[in-house]
């Protein structure tokens, strides 16, 4: 039987619309939806089928019988793990109370699910991947908007010029906002470039900066700088909507152009004809502040500095520019509804500290690695149990060794994932989760100039044991006596609740696949913005009353990157567009495109080294050494080196991926708790390694 | 005299290698079989700006392909319109075609011990669609051009 299924791309986690075709539950082609991506899809996205026929992921659920990372599992029925985990839980809930159980999620629309069993549970608990990604770049925006980092889209493709940077964002692949670019590049506009290296991106760039490693912050002020001291900026919109510009124009007084030129390794000249570029594109210019910006120790100012940037240039809610992210009830409408609306309200304060000891961060998905103090210390209270749902800490956050010494204060360590990961791996119950081909997932609302709902629709049936979420849930929650929690009996009823106050039905999604609130893209009038911005003052608060608060500056005086020490380099990482991080690695087909990663190093200091390009390169930090391929290039700065992040997996049942390249956050040796203090972002670029030729370039080979 | 062409808008492509895999998985191919590459010159610094473009091969399906003549089975055909494509239950497996082809266009899929090759998705434009690569390139920047003699 054949049969097209509207559904959403669970590659990675971009959730782009798909549409389907399955034959006698098979599926024999998948495209981009027509209606919003006209087909396109990335290399990920086709390799989809190849993850589900792959017998290298978990085909039932598994339980540990040997210590833990042994890799000894026994297979076990649903029933069985289900109550495991249930009993489990139950004692710790007993002993320690439920505020000793955490649950962290993917972030993103489906996060609802995760969180509200937390919360059923009674602990306050719940929390994602954020403090390795865009934590900063989030609170930055909201201590200058009083909006998150989702807030606003990008309306990339009326833009005349894009400002990026490291924000590698041809290579970190979101078809339907690559397009944007490239439709703005078609239509002439300008693309800024700026970066440690040259990447997939900065090849289309007009302008391209290398800039030494950690400079950024000290660019984007001399940036704000000379568009003030040109008198550029927009003075209308600064006046009407923003505060504290005289303090910042007061800041910035000693960051020119030529003191950043220095700084950064580039030339004064290029950034006077960056600035003039910019003020002659304004306001139809976007400067992205970042999204996996968990980089440098003050990549919270970088990204504040950008952001404010884009108010100077008066792009707020004009075409081209910054557009405010609009909502169901921006359109008269009403959303679905949230699962989590069901449970109570958590009355506990955070293990993790956030919204208590730290009233900077906001509470939402807390801060992952903070928890692992909780773990180690017992401090504010112990966590006794953890449930990592397709999240891989060991594979997000620095130091997985250092992990594993606080995960051993855990009675339960539970991971719900479609594939092996190294979480997983060192884990008590693996409970495999059907693939995103194979499963139904909520409806969710996407933000945006026209809102919409999207959902993800079961295309085929699952071909190994596995489970949907919602299921795996619902089989704990009933185990734990929380069923009322949980109430639906299938996704479908889940779904018809969901919809209820929103007037439509799941018939409004057969047409398109999903369903818009609006016809044209909602624009407030941008002469009555005032209220929209939700700081303080309802303005744009260049100078944040919330920090000062909190005692911390708005803007933080530029202090010079440290240089790493002879013969060592600053590690950093990066995306590649056939991979999504670490979890697909190891698909049969992605795998055959790229198996392993490369170690970027500066020509010059290769020949410094005796290295040549295919080497084998030693890399070292602390007790860790790892050895990798090296790749030598012109177009990196010489106190880097670089490589994509995702790699040197070491779990043997994942054949293909199994110790191929190197893993970087493995290198990142006692950086756990490093991290911004303002945003608390992970300071994941702050790592120095020793790189030396190998001793695995063999010189000789005797053989019989 | 061949129809169709397939054209890449070097300034569209970033070089995603999408297109690579949406064949593949298009084709149902194993791992092995690669039937159409994106290849790049090394970086250049032009105006300040390191740059390269990506340019796209697959099959040219030659006017007179020489893996159809060696082919000992009649495996290898060349449709009117000008699509070199592998007869599937006539293929034997034997490769010769990719050593005929200068560029060793044809692959051995391990899985059928077969032949195979790119035939611009021939059952898709029959079917009046466009091949896996152009449907789904990332940046639309891969099309099926057909040729007019002027």
């Amino acid at each position: 039987m054949k049969k097209s299924v509207w559904s959403m791309c669970g590659m990675c986690t971009v959730r782009c619309p798909i549409r389907v075709e399955v034959e006698d539950n098979n599926v024999t082609w998948l495209e981009g939806n027509q209606h919003i991506l006209k087909g396109a899809l990335c290399a990920k996205g086709s390799a989809g089928p190849s993850l589900v026929a792959d017998k290298e992921r978990p085909q039932q659920p598994l339980i540990r019988r040997g210590g833990r990372g042994a890799g000894r599992w026994e297979a076990v029925s649903w029933e069985f793990a289900l109550d495991y985990i249930a009993d489990k839980l139950k004692t710790i809930i007993d002993r320690h109370g439920p505020e000793a159980i955490m649950a962290s999620s993917r972030g993103g629309p489906f996060q609802d699910l995760v969180k509200a069993f937390t919360h059923a549970l009674g602990s306050p608990n719940y929390s994602n991947h954020d403090s390795a990604c865009g934590r900063n770049v989030h609170h930055a925006s909201i201590s200058l908007f009083g909006l998150g980092r989702k807030g606003f889209i990008y309306d990339i493709k009326n833009a005349k010029h894009l400002v990026l940077f490291g924000r590698n964002i041809l290579a970190s692949l979101r078809p339907a906002e690559v397009n944007q670019v490239m439709d703005m590049l078609d239509k002439g506009g300008r693309l800024t470039y700026v970066d440690v290296r040259q990447t997939l991106t900065g090849i289309k760039a007009t302008n391209f900066f290398q800039v030494r490693p950690g400079t950024d912050y000290a660019l984007a002020l001399a940036l704000i700088h000379e568009i003030i001291k040109a008198e550029g900026y927009d003075a209308d919109f600064v006046e009407r909507y923003t505060t504290g510009f005289d303090e910042l124009a007061y800041f910035v007084e000693n960051y020119s152009a030529e003191w950043a030129a220095k700084e950064c390794g580039i030339k004064a000249k290029d950034i006077h004809e960056l600035v003039g570029q910019l003020i002659a594109d304004r306001p139809k210019v976007v400067f992205h502040p970042g999204w996996m910006l968990s980089r440098y120790n003050d990549s919270f100012y970088a990204s504040r500095a950008l952001n404010c940037l884009n108010a100077l240039m008066g792009n707020i809610e004009v075409e081209g520019g910054l557009i405010f992210a609009k909502g169901a009830g921006d359109c008269g409408g009403k959303g679905p509804r949230a699962l989590n609306e069901l449970s109570p309200k958590p009355t506990a304060k955070r293990a993790d500290g956030v919204g208590d000891v730290y009233k900077q961060f906001e509470k939402g998905p807390g801060l992952f690695h903070l928890f692992y103090k909780a773990m180690a210390t017992g401090n504010p209270y112990p966590i006794k149990g953890i449930i990592c749902v397709r999240h891989d800490p060991f594979a997000c956050f620095p130091d997985p060794q250092a992990q594993k010494e606080a995960l051993d204060n855990c009675d339960l360590i539970v991971s719900v994932d479609t594939h092996y990961s190294e979480f997983g791996w060192y884990a008590d119950v693996i409970l495999p989760e059907s693939t995103y081909l194979e499963r139904d997932s909520m409806i969710a609302l996407q933000k945006g100039m026209k809102p919409r709902m999207i959902m993800r629709n079961k295309a085929i049936e699952p071909q190994a044991d596995t489970r949907d979420l919602y299921s795996i849930i619902k089989g704990l929650a009933t185990r734990l006596g929380l069923d009322q929690y949980f109430p639906f009996n299938t996704v479908r009823e889940l779904w018809e609740w969901q919809l209820e106050p929103t007037g439509f039905t799941l018939a409004d999604f057969e047409k398109k696949g999903f369903v818009e609130y609006a016809d044209k893209p909602v624009l407030y009038d941008r002469e009555k913005l005032e209220g929209k911005f939700k700081t303080p003052s309802g303005k744009i608060e260049i100078i944040s009353q919330k920090l000062s608060e909190w005692g911390f500056p708005s803007w933080k005086p530029y202090e010079s990157p440290a240089k790493p020490p002879k013969g060592q380099y600053r590690l950093v990482f990066g995306r590649s567009p056939l991979h999504a991080h670490s979890h697909t690695v190891n698909n049969p087909l992605l795998n055959e495109m790229m198996p392993e990663n490369t170690l970027w190093i500066n020509t010059r200091e290769a020949g410094k080294m005796g290295v040549a390009e295919g080497d084998f390169v030693d890399v070292i930090s602390g007790d860790i050494t790892s050895v990798i391929t090296a790749k030598l290039t012109d177009f990196i700065h010489p106190e880097a080196v670089y490589t994509v992040h995702g790699f040197g997996r070491q779990i043997p049942l994942q054949t293909r991926a199994y110790h191929a390249g190197m893993s970087d956050q493995k290198l990142m040796k006692g950086q756990l708790q490093n991290m911004d203090p303002v945003g608390g972002g992970l300071n994941l670029c702050e790592t120095f390694v020793t790189v030396r030729k190998s001793s695995k370039n063999h010189q000789r080979k005797v053989e019989l | 005299m061949n129809t169709y062409t397939l054209y890449l808008n070097s300034k569209r492509c970033i070089g995603c290698h999408g297109c690579v895999v949406h064949c593949k998985a298009n084709k149902g191919l194993p791992v092995g079989p690669i039937l159409c590459e994106i290849s790049h010159e090394p970086l250049k610094s032009v105006r300040g700006v390191p740059k390269t473009e990506f340019k796209f091969r697959s099959c040219y399906h030659c006017e007179d392909p020489f893996c159809v003549t060696i082919c000992p089975t009649g495996a290898m055909k060349k449709r009117e319109d000008g699509i070199v494509y592998v007869d599937v239950p006539k293929c034997i497996g034997c490769m010769a075609c990719a050593g005929a082809c200068p560029w060793g266009i044809p692959q051995h899929n391990p899985e059928t011990n077969k032949a195979v090759k790119c035939d611009y998705c021939m059952d898709r434009l029959d079917a009046g669609l466009q091949p896996a690569c152009v449907t789904k390139c990332t940046t639309h920047a891969l099309k099926l051009v057909t040729m007019k003699v002027i």
